[in-house]
Protein backbone atom coordinates (compact mmCIF):
# COMPACT_ATOMS: atom_id res chain seq x y z
CA UNK A 1 0.00 0.00 0.00
CA UNK A 2 1.30 3.23 -0.61
CA UNK A 3 0.79 6.21 2.18
CA UNK A 4 1.12 9.54 2.13
CA UNK A 5 1.72 10.93 5.47
CA UNK A 6 1.45 14.87 6.27
CA UNK A 7 3.56 16.38 9.06
CA UNK A 8 6.18 14.48 10.79
CA UNK A 9 5.65 15.30 14.22
CA UNK A 10 5.72 12.75 17.16
CA UNK A 11 2.47 10.92 15.95
CA UNK A 12 2.98 11.03 11.75
CA UNK A 13 7.01 9.84 12.57
CA UNK A 14 6.11 7.11 14.85
CA UNK A 15 2.54 6.15 12.58
CA UNK A 16 5.10 6.41 9.53
CA UNK A 17 7.90 3.98 11.39
CA UNK A 18 5.34 1.27 11.94
CA UNK A 19 3.69 1.63 8.48
CA UNK A 20 7.77 1.04 6.66
CA UNK A 21 8.53 -1.72 9.05
CA UNK A 22 5.09 -3.38 7.57
CA UNK A 23 6.42 -3.35 4.30
CA UNK A 24 4.52 -0.07 2.88
CA UNK A 25 5.46 2.35 0.66
CA UNK A 26 5.66 5.40 2.95
CA UNK A 27 6.15 9.19 1.83
CA UNK A 28 6.29 11.70 4.63
CA UNK A 29 5.78 15.60 4.08
CA UNK A 30 6.77 18.22 6.49
CA UNK A 31 7.27 22.02 6.03
CA UNK A 32 10.61 21.46 8.41
CA UNK A 33 13.63 19.17 7.03
CA UNK A 34 14.38 19.63 10.70
CA UNK A 35 11.04 17.31 12.25
CA UNK A 36 12.75 14.34 10.06
CA UNK A 37 14.88 13.31 12.94
CA UNK A 38 11.53 11.98 14.63
CA UNK A 39 11.92 9.23 12.01
CA UNK A 40 12.82 5.71 13.00
CA UNK A 41 17.46 5.48 11.64
CA UNK A 42 16.41 2.30 9.67
CA UNK A 43 13.28 4.56 8.00
CA UNK A 44 13.39 3.42 4.21
CA UNK A 45 10.48 5.52 3.08
CA UNK A 46 10.66 9.29 1.19
CA UNK A 47 10.93 12.26 3.87
CA UNK A 48 9.93 14.97 1.84
CA UNK A 49 9.80 19.03 2.56
CA UNK A 50 6.52 20.05 1.25
CA UNK A 51 3.23 21.43 2.01
CA UNK A 52 0.25 19.47 2.28
CA UNK A 53 -1.89 21.59 1.10
CA UNK A 54 -0.18 22.71 -2.15
CA UNK A 55 -1.02 20.51 -4.94
CA UNK A 56 2.07 20.48 -6.56
CA UNK A 57 3.70 19.30 -3.54
CA UNK A 58 1.47 16.33 -3.23
CA UNK A 59 1.92 15.66 -6.78
CA UNK A 60 5.41 15.29 -6.16
CA UNK A 61 4.77 12.99 -3.06
CA UNK A 62 3.02 10.66 -5.32
CA UNK A 63 -0.54 11.51 -4.23
CA UNK A 64 -1.62 10.80 -7.50
CA UNK A 65 -0.77 6.97 -7.00
CA UNK A 66 -1.62 6.65 -3.19
CA UNK A 67 -4.23 4.69 -1.73
CA UNK A 68 -4.34 6.48 1.72
CA UNK A 69 -3.70 9.87 3.45
CA UNK A 70 -2.97 10.95 6.51
CA UNK A 71 -3.09 14.91 8.07
CA UNK A 72 -1.08 14.89 11.52
CA UNK A 73 -0.29 18.32 11.46
CA UNK A 74 -0.65 20.93 14.47
CA UNK A 75 -3.04 22.69 12.63
CA UNK A 76 -7.03 21.46 12.43
CA UNK A 77 -7.31 23.57 9.51
CA UNK A 78 -4.21 22.21 7.84
CA UNK A 79 -5.39 18.97 8.21
CA UNK A 80 -9.13 19.28 7.23
CA UNK A 81 -8.09 21.34 4.01
CA UNK A 82 -5.05 18.64 2.93
CA UNK A 83 -7.86 16.39 3.50
CA UNK A 84 -10.43 18.03 1.28
CA UNK A 85 -7.98 18.33 -1.65
CA UNK A 86 -6.76 14.40 -1.67
CA UNK A 87 -10.80 13.35 -1.36
CA UNK A 88 -12.08 15.35 -3.38
CA UNK A 89 -9.32 16.70 -5.97
CA UNK A 90 -7.00 13.45 -6.03
CA UNK A 91 -9.81 11.04 -4.71
CA UNK A 92 -7.50 9.02 -2.65
CA UNK A 93 -10.02 6.27 -1.64
CA UNK A 94 -8.49 6.16 2.04
CA UNK A 95 -8.29 9.51 4.10
CA UNK A 96 -7.98 10.18 7.38
CA UNK A 97 -7.17 13.46 9.33
CA UNK A 98 -6.90 14.61 13.11
CA UNK A 99 -8.80 17.29 14.51
CA UNK A 100 -8.39 18.40 17.80
CA UNK A 101 -11.40 20.59 18.04
CA UNK A 102 -14.40 18.32 18.96
CA UNK A 103 -17.16 20.41 17.50
CA UNK A 104 -14.95 20.63 14.34
CA UNK A 105 -14.43 17.22 13.90
CA UNK A 106 -18.72 16.42 14.24
CA UNK A 107 -18.70 18.94 11.31
CA UNK A 108 -16.37 17.76 8.80
CA UNK A 109 -17.26 13.89 9.53
CA UNK A 110 -20.64 15.15 8.58
CA UNK A 111 -19.20 16.85 5.58
CA UNK A 112 -17.49 13.37 4.82
CA UNK A 113 -14.17 13.73 6.19
CA UNK A 114 -13.21 10.44 8.25
CA UNK A 115 -11.92 12.37 10.84
CA UNK A 116 -10.49 11.32 14.92
CA UNK A 117 -9.99 13.99 17.63
CA UNK A 118 -7.68 13.06 20.46
CA UNK A 119 -8.94 15.27 22.48
CA UNK A 120 -12.35 13.27 23.15
CA UNK A 121 -10.57 9.77 22.96
CA UNK A 122 -7.94 11.11 25.45
CA UNK A 123 -10.20 12.94 27.75
CA UNK A 124 -12.04 9.32 28.05
CA UNK A 125 -9.45 7.29 28.21
CA UNK A 126 -8.07 9.41 31.27
CA UNK A 127 -11.87 9.53 32.91
CA UNK A 128 -12.12 5.69 32.41
CA UNK A 129 -8.43 5.15 34.52
CA UNK A 130 -9.21 7.30 37.02
CA UNK A 131 -12.59 5.73 37.56
CA UNK A 132 -11.29 2.31 37.53
CA UNK B 1 -27.07 43.53 5.81
CA UNK B 2 -25.46 41.90 8.48
CA UNK B 3 -21.59 40.90 7.36
CA UNK B 4 -19.51 39.28 9.51
CA UNK B 5 -15.56 39.39 9.16
CA UNK B 6 -12.93 36.58 10.19
CA UNK B 7 -9.67 38.34 10.29
CA UNK B 8 -9.30 41.72 11.93
CA UNK B 9 -5.61 42.07 9.72
CA UNK B 10 -5.07 45.54 7.92
CA UNK B 11 -7.75 43.96 5.31
CA UNK B 12 -10.07 42.79 7.43
CA UNK B 13 -10.02 46.52 9.37
CA UNK B 14 -10.53 48.80 6.95
CA UNK B 15 -13.25 46.37 4.92
CA UNK B 16 -15.01 46.29 8.09
CA UNK B 17 -14.66 50.50 8.44
CA UNK B 18 -15.73 51.09 4.71
CA UNK B 19 -18.59 48.58 5.46
CA UNK B 20 -19.78 50.42 8.65
CA UNK B 21 -19.63 53.62 6.32
CA UNK B 22 -22.16 52.22 3.78
CA UNK B 23 -24.40 51.42 7.03
CA UNK B 24 -24.32 47.79 7.07
CA UNK B 25 -24.26 45.92 10.44
CA UNK B 26 -20.89 44.45 10.70
CA UNK B 27 -19.10 42.02 13.27
CA UNK B 28 -14.91 41.44 12.86
CA UNK B 29 -13.67 38.55 14.98
CA UNK B 30 -10.16 38.68 15.78
CA UNK B 31 -7.66 36.24 17.57
CA UNK B 32 -5.48 38.26 19.02
CA UNK B 33 -6.65 40.66 22.03
CA UNK B 34 -4.50 43.81 21.47
CA UNK B 35 -5.36 43.95 17.52
CA UNK B 36 -9.32 43.69 19.29
CA UNK B 37 -8.85 46.63 21.59
CA UNK B 38 -6.95 48.74 18.87
CA UNK B 39 -10.36 47.92 16.43
CA UNK B 40 -12.72 48.44 19.22
CA UNK B 41 -11.28 51.69 19.13
CA UNK B 42 -11.30 52.67 16.58
CA UNK B 43 -14.25 51.20 15.27
CA UNK B 44 -16.19 50.72 18.43
CA UNK B 45 -17.88 47.19 19.93
CA UNK B 46 -17.99 45.49 16.69
CA UNK B 47 -14.99 43.12 17.68
CA UNK B 48 -14.82 40.65 19.00
CA UNK B 49 -12.11 38.40 20.05
CA UNK B 50 -12.01 35.09 19.25
CA UNK B 51 -11.36 31.88 16.87
CA UNK B 52 -13.35 32.23 13.51
CA UNK B 53 -13.04 28.54 12.84
CA UNK B 54 -14.82 27.66 15.97
CA UNK B 55 -18.50 26.74 15.81
CA UNK B 56 -18.99 28.08 19.56
CA UNK B 57 -17.38 31.48 18.80
CA UNK B 58 -19.63 31.58 15.01
CA UNK B 59 -22.71 30.64 17.40
CA UNK B 60 -22.07 33.81 19.86
CA UNK B 61 -21.66 36.20 17.35
CA UNK B 62 -25.40 35.48 15.53
CA UNK B 63 -23.65 33.80 12.22
CA UNK B 64 -27.27 32.42 11.55
CA UNK B 65 -28.54 35.92 10.91
CA UNK B 66 -25.48 36.73 8.99
CA UNK B 67 -26.39 37.32 5.10
CA UNK B 68 -22.90 37.56 4.00
CA UNK B 69 -19.59 35.87 5.90
CA UNK B 70 -15.91 36.93 4.68
CA UNK B 71 -12.66 35.43 6.06
CA UNK B 72 -9.90 37.62 5.40
CA UNK B 73 -7.15 36.35 7.81
CA UNK B 74 -3.47 35.92 5.93
CA UNK B 75 -4.04 31.82 6.15
CA UNK B 76 -5.96 30.20 2.88
CA UNK B 77 -6.54 26.95 5.22
CA UNK B 78 -8.05 29.30 8.21
CA UNK B 79 -9.99 30.91 5.78
CA UNK B 80 -11.57 28.15 3.82
CA UNK B 81 -12.30 26.34 7.42
CA UNK B 82 -14.31 29.15 8.54
CA UNK B 83 -15.88 29.62 5.38
CA UNK B 84 -16.87 26.07 5.44
CA UNK B 85 -18.35 25.91 9.09
CA UNK B 86 -20.14 29.15 8.15
CA UNK B 87 -21.65 27.76 4.97
CA UNK B 88 -22.43 24.34 6.26
CA UNK B 89 -23.01 24.70 9.98
CA UNK B 90 -24.82 28.17 9.80
CA UNK B 91 -26.45 28.28 5.84
CA UNK B 92 -24.81 31.66 5.37
CA UNK B 93 -25.74 32.06 1.90
CA UNK B 94 -22.98 34.20 0.64
CA UNK B 95 -19.25 33.23 1.67
CA UNK B 96 -16.38 34.88 0.79
CA UNK B 97 -13.06 33.45 0.97
CA UNK B 98 -9.67 36.08 0.66
CA UNK B 99 -7.07 33.39 -1.15
CA UNK B 100 -2.83 33.92 -1.21
CA UNK B 101 -1.94 30.86 -3.40
CA UNK B 102 -3.57 31.77 -6.59
CA UNK B 103 -3.94 27.39 -7.15
CA UNK B 104 -6.50 27.54 -4.33
CA UNK B 105 -9.28 29.16 -6.33
CA UNK B 106 -10.14 26.09 -8.11
CA UNK B 107 -9.85 24.14 -4.91
CA UNK B 108 -12.40 26.50 -3.03
CA UNK B 109 -14.88 27.08 -5.44
CA UNK B 110 -14.44 23.11 -5.87
CA UNK B 111 -15.33 23.11 -1.86
CA UNK B 112 -18.18 25.45 -1.95
CA UNK B 113 -17.07 28.83 -1.63
CA UNK B 114 -19.00 31.05 -3.17
CA UNK B 115 -16.54 33.42 -4.18
CA UNK B 116 -12.59 33.79 -3.60
CA UNK B 117 -10.48 36.81 -4.18
CA UNK B 118 -6.91 36.18 -4.79
CA UNK B 119 -4.79 39.64 -4.03
CA UNK B 120 -2.17 37.90 -6.16
CA UNK B 121 -4.11 37.38 -9.26
CA UNK B 122 -5.16 40.83 -8.64
CA UNK B 123 -2.41 42.35 -8.94
CA UNK B 124 -1.22 40.17 -11.86
CA UNK B 125 -4.07 41.40 -14.00
CA UNK B 126 -3.13 44.84 -13.01
CA UNK B 127 0.66 44.11 -14.39
CA UNK B 128 -1.39 42.57 -17.58
CA UNK B 129 -3.56 45.65 -18.31
CA UNK B 130 -0.08 47.45 -18.65
CA UNK B 131 1.86 44.66 -20.80
CA UNK B 132 -0.12 46.33 -24.36
CA UNK B 133 0.46 42.98 -25.93
CA UNK B 134 -1.31 40.72 -23.69
CA UNK B 135 -3.92 39.29 -25.81
CA UNK B 136 -7.10 39.03 -23.79
CA UNK B 137 -8.18 40.62 -20.19
CA UNK B 138 -10.23 39.41 -17.35
CA UNK B 139 -12.56 42.49 -16.75
CA UNK B 140 -15.18 40.56 -14.90
CA UNK B 141 -16.26 37.05 -14.43
CA UNK B 142 -19.80 36.31 -13.79
CA UNK B 143 -18.91 33.61 -11.24
CA UNK B 144 -22.71 32.07 -10.69
CA UNK B 145 -23.65 32.00 -14.64
CA UNK B 146 -20.26 30.42 -15.98
CA UNK B 147 -19.80 33.81 -17.79
CA UNK B 148 -17.01 35.94 -17.75
CA UNK B 149 -16.46 39.65 -19.42
CA UNK B 150 -13.23 40.21 -21.63
CA UNK B 151 -11.42 42.60 -23.21
CA UNK B 152 -9.81 42.19 -27.02
CA UNK B 153 -7.28 44.38 -29.00
CA UNK B 154 -7.21 43.30 -32.25
CA UNK B 155 -3.90 43.37 -33.85
CA UNK B 156 -3.18 45.06 -37.55
CA UNK B 157 -2.38 41.14 -38.48
CA UNK B 158 -5.61 39.51 -37.43
CA UNK B 159 -7.57 37.53 -40.11
CA UNK B 160 -10.78 39.03 -38.68
CA UNK B 161 -9.80 42.64 -39.80
CA UNK B 162 -12.36 43.95 -42.50
CA UNK B 163 -14.32 41.08 -41.84
CA UNK B 164 -17.94 41.64 -40.47
CA UNK B 165 -19.38 40.77 -37.28
CA UNK B 166 -21.59 37.77 -38.99
CA UNK B 167 -19.14 35.94 -40.73
CA UNK B 168 -17.03 35.02 -37.80
CA UNK B 169 -17.66 32.04 -36.12
CA UNK B 170 -17.86 32.94 -32.82
CA UNK B 171 -18.16 29.83 -30.14
CA UNK B 172 -20.94 28.96 -28.33
CA UNK B 173 -21.86 31.08 -25.76
CA UNK B 174 -19.97 34.24 -26.75
CA UNK B 175 -21.23 37.32 -28.22
CA UNK B 176 -19.62 40.70 -28.42
CA UNK B 177 -21.45 43.38 -26.84
CA UNK B 178 -19.04 46.52 -27.62
CA UNK B 179 -16.73 48.10 -29.96
CA UNK B 180 -14.44 50.63 -28.61
CA UNK B 181 -12.57 52.91 -31.19
CA UNK B 182 -10.23 55.93 -31.15
CA UNK B 183 -11.85 58.85 -32.11
CA UNK B 184 -15.04 57.47 -32.09
CA UNK B 185 -18.15 56.65 -29.93
CA UNK B 186 -17.69 53.00 -27.91
CA UNK B 187 -20.74 51.11 -30.19
CA UNK B 188 -22.14 48.09 -29.42
CA UNK B 189 -21.61 46.51 -32.89
CA UNK B 190 -24.02 44.49 -35.06
CA UNK B 191 -24.11 41.70 -37.61
CA UNK B 192 -22.73 43.90 -39.82
CA UNK B 193 -20.37 46.29 -38.60
CA UNK B 194 -16.89 45.55 -39.63
CA UNK B 195 -13.64 44.56 -37.37
CA UNK B 196 -10.70 47.11 -37.93
CA UNK B 197 -7.13 46.65 -37.22
CA UNK B 198 -6.73 48.43 -33.08
CA UNK B 199 -10.38 47.98 -32.57
CA UNK B 200 -11.03 47.10 -28.48
CA UNK B 201 -13.77 44.70 -27.85
CA UNK B 202 -15.26 43.89 -25.00
CA UNK B 203 -16.92 40.56 -24.84
CA UNK B 204 -19.12 38.13 -23.34
CA UNK B 205 -17.65 34.31 -23.26
CA UNK B 206 -17.46 31.37 -20.61
CA UNK B 207 -14.22 30.25 -19.53
CA UNK B 208 -14.45 27.35 -21.48
CA UNK B 209 -14.76 28.87 -24.77
CA UNK B 210 -12.34 31.45 -24.34
CA UNK B 211 -9.73 30.05 -26.19
CA UNK B 212 -11.18 29.70 -29.00
CA UNK B 213 -12.86 33.37 -28.89
CA UNK B 214 -8.72 34.93 -28.49
CA UNK B 215 -7.44 32.27 -31.44
CA UNK B 216 -10.80 33.50 -33.89
CA UNK B 217 -10.56 37.33 -32.92
CA UNK B 218 -6.36 37.42 -33.08
CA UNK B 219 -5.46 34.90 -35.06
CA UNK B 220 -3.08 32.52 -34.12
Amino acid sequence: MKVVIMGCGRVGARLAGLLDIEGHDITILDVDAYSFRRLPPDFAGTALVGDGTDEESLRKAGIEQADAFVAVTQGDNRNIMASQITKHIFNVPKVVCRIYDPLRRELFNSLGLEALSPTTTFAQMLKDRIER
Amino acid sequence: MYIIIIGGGKVGFYLGKALLEEGHEILIVEKDASRTDFIRNELGGVCIRGDGCEVTTLTEVGTGRADMFIAVTGDDEDNLVSCQVAKHKFNVPRTIARISNPKNETIFKKLGIDVTISSTNIILEYIEQEVPTHPLMHLLDIRDKGLEIVEVKIPANSPTVGKKVKELSLPAGSFLSLIIRQKEKPQAPTEKTVIQAGDQIIAVTTPEAEGTLRALLRGL
